[in-house]
């Protein structure tokens, strides 16, 4: 038989982010037929009694654990790969599964470096024989073509040069283009798309406080619903916030798989140190709902150097 | 092919270097040698010499070249001096401040290889601390920024592969685009600023099989609007840019006098590259040989500079 709190390791082994490989080793070992039967009893979220007088899986629980399973595979793969292949295939994968996934591609065009984009873009003609620009081009059909194409497209100027006049002028251009009506019209805007897709970061992080100067909001504030122009902003403009929301949505209790693979995304993008320091303040949620071989890569590659 | 002839035996860069040192000082400046020197070195002998010459004498030799020199003669030399993807970000800069020369952001977009475009953007960055889209985006507006930003963005698939059927589909959106004047289109733009040469040649091949005439010649619908002209020469650039850069050459070397801008731009930036066939091209078009048409039309150091550029007189 086997004892509450065997049941309660059991439970808790495959209940979060990534499984708990060690303690299931050490409960299938000493299982048997009736130590087996008590665990399916007493795990109601994964098993369930059928009419036939059997303890059967839950069929969403086994598709679940399969994610859970899959989590330590993808984050082996992801981080040994070559950067240009991880975000060519990262663009490619999310390319295809359409809108829901386009802000994957927004966080890629926008936190790499323009030399790292640039090698994206290089290892996507390797991989897939075309362009990011012309696949891209051909299978978005909506309104977020533009920015999406112009985003991947760029190759922004990395100094520090910045002109306050210029930057003064764009934050104008953008509230205009805001303030003017239909959010729907703003990401096709093209002095919008113009300003987000060609200026070099610094740039727009003026532009993004001389914004707030004159609206008394942020830009992202005032962007409201247009979630790709946000993410745009966020990626481009405040980083930091962005990932903090990233891990804040994948380790929430009902976290969807969505949310949840950002994580391994994330920690494939190791070599950023704006990353980190936004997984140092997520510490304790870390430790409380991952688990396993994939806890261990999470906590060892997004661990600060110590200095 | 290139028509730039380098001698079999080829000076040390710094040999080079004191030569145009000697060219320089004294009285006067010693033209012959410095089209001797420079008109016979390839991109990379070239820059040798600039870093030689930087090292024995303090100073850019291109500097010296722009006090010594004057008018069409010092600006091909200038031009053809420079390394190619420097020479290209010059160019564009130019043109992103002159809008009646568009033509040159459109030509540096769609006639280099796409590693070639991705130097001259490197290049941009580094001589101007801005990035070249940027700079075409922000003096650029309506339909021409549509065309010109995504042509210097695109990174192209430089595969021979074509997928026939895309071919076939994307000709149709073509056509139904052109037939609509609907010049400015979102997807005549994307199938232009996004496909590679080898899809698009293939495209272009189809329409004309399927619709009965070539593509530019639908886009002849109105002869003064300047947008189908550069939507024209995109398509050529990107297809024939011999036959593109032999009409740039007829045109500058036309009855109504020379333009000196064009042909020196046309013979510096592609004499290492594929002015033999646009020499051909030339021939076959007008009858007459390039080098000719060039000698009568132009004169003295200038002249002898062109001539060399393009593999012509004594070497």
């Amino acid at each position: 038989m086997a004892s509450p709190s065997e049941v309660e390791v059991f439970n808790h082994a495959l209940s979060g982010i990534g499984v708990d490989e060690n303690s299931l080793v050490s409960i299938l070992v000493k299982s048997h037929d009736e130590h087996k039967k008590s665990i399916r009893k007493g795990c109601s979220q994964l098993f369930f009694e059928d009419e036939r007088q059997f303890e059967r899986w839950n069929q969403t629980a086994i598709k679940s654990l399969k994610a859970e399973f899959k989590r330590f595979k993808d984050v082996v793969l992801l981080s040994l790969m070559h950067p240009w292949e991880r975000d060519a295939r990262l663009l490619n994968k999310a390319l295809k599964k359409g809108p829901q996934q386009y802000n994957i591609i927004v966080e890629i065009a926008c936190t790499r470096s323009s030399d790292q984009l640039l090698g994206a873009r290089k290892a996507y003609h390797s991989l897939f024989d075309q362009s990011i620009e012309e696949h891209l081009a051909s299978h978005v059909k909506g309104s977020e073509r533009k920015l999406l194409v112009a985003l991947v497209s760029a190759y922004r100027y990395e100094g520090s040069k910045v002109k306050e006049d210029t930057a003064k002028s764009e934050a104008k251009a953008l509230l205009n283009a805001i303030k003017d009506g239909d959010k729907k019209k703003v990401m096709e805007n093209d002095e919008v798309v113009r300003i987000l897709t060609t200026r070099s970061k610094p740039h727009l992080k003026e532009v993004y406080q001389q914004y707030k100067k004159i609206s008394g909001k942020t830009i992202i504030e005032d962007l409201e619903v247009v979630l790709l122009l946000k993410e745009t902003v966020e990626c481009l403009c405040t980083p930091q916030a962005y990932f903090t929301r990233v891990f804040d949505a994948a380790l929430r209790d009902n976290a969807n798989e969505d949310a949840k693979k950002a994580l391994t995304r994330l920690v494939a993008t190791q070599e950023d140190e704006e990353i980190k320091e936004v997984a140092a303040k997520f510490q304790d949620k870390i430790e409380e709902r991952v688990k396993g071989a994939y806890k261990d890569v999470l906590v060892g590659v997004l661990a600060k150097e110590e200095t | 092919m290139a028509t730039l002839k380098v001698p079999s035996h080829v000076p040390s860069p710094s040999e080079d270097a004191e030569q145009l040192q000697k060219a320089f000082s004294g009285w006067g400046t010693n033209e012959q040698l410095i089209i001797d020197i420079l008109a016979h070195r390839n991109a990379a002998q070239r820059n040798s010499i600039r870093k030689a010459y930087h090292e024995a004498y303090g100073e850019d030799l291109l500097k010296c070249l722009e006090k010594e020199l004057t008018r069409d003669f010092e600006r091909i030399v200038l031009l053809f001096t420079m390394d190619p993807a420097e020479r290209d970000a010059y160019l564009a800069k130019e043109a992103t401040k002159n809008s009646s020369i568009h033509l040159v952001l459109m030509e540096i977009a769609c006639a280099r290889s796409s590693y070639a475009l991705l130097d001259v953007k490197k290049a941009y960055h580094a001589r101007y601390k801005k990035s070249l889209e940027e700079d075409v985006a922000h003096h650029t507006s309506g339909d021409y920024r549509k065309l010109l930003v995504p042509l210097v963005s695109t990174f192209r698939y430089e595969g021979e592969e074509s997928d026939m059927s895309l071919a076939k589909s994307e000709a149709k959106i073509l056509h139904e685009k052109i037939s609509d004047k609907q010049y400015g289109d979102e997807e005549l733009i994307r199938i232009l600023t996004t496909r590679s040469k080898a899809q698009l040649n293939a495209t272009l091949s189809h329409y004309n099989n399927s619709f009965g005439s070539p593509i530019n010649k639908d886009l002849k619908a109105d002869p003064s609007d300047q947008f189908l002209k550069l939507l024209r020469s995109a398509i050529k650039c990107l297809t024939t840019s011999e036959k593109y850069f032999e009409k740039v050459l007829r045109q500058a070397l036309g009855k109504s006098g020379t333009d000196e801008w064009a042909l020196t731009r046309v013979v510096a930036t592609r004499a290492e590259v594929d002015m033999v066939r646009i020499k051909e091209a030339y021939q076959r078009r007008n009858s007459v040989p390039l080098d000719k048409a060039i000698a009568g039309d132009t004169s003295g150091d200038y002249e002898k500079m062109l001539l060399a550029l393009i593999g012509a007189g004594d070497v």
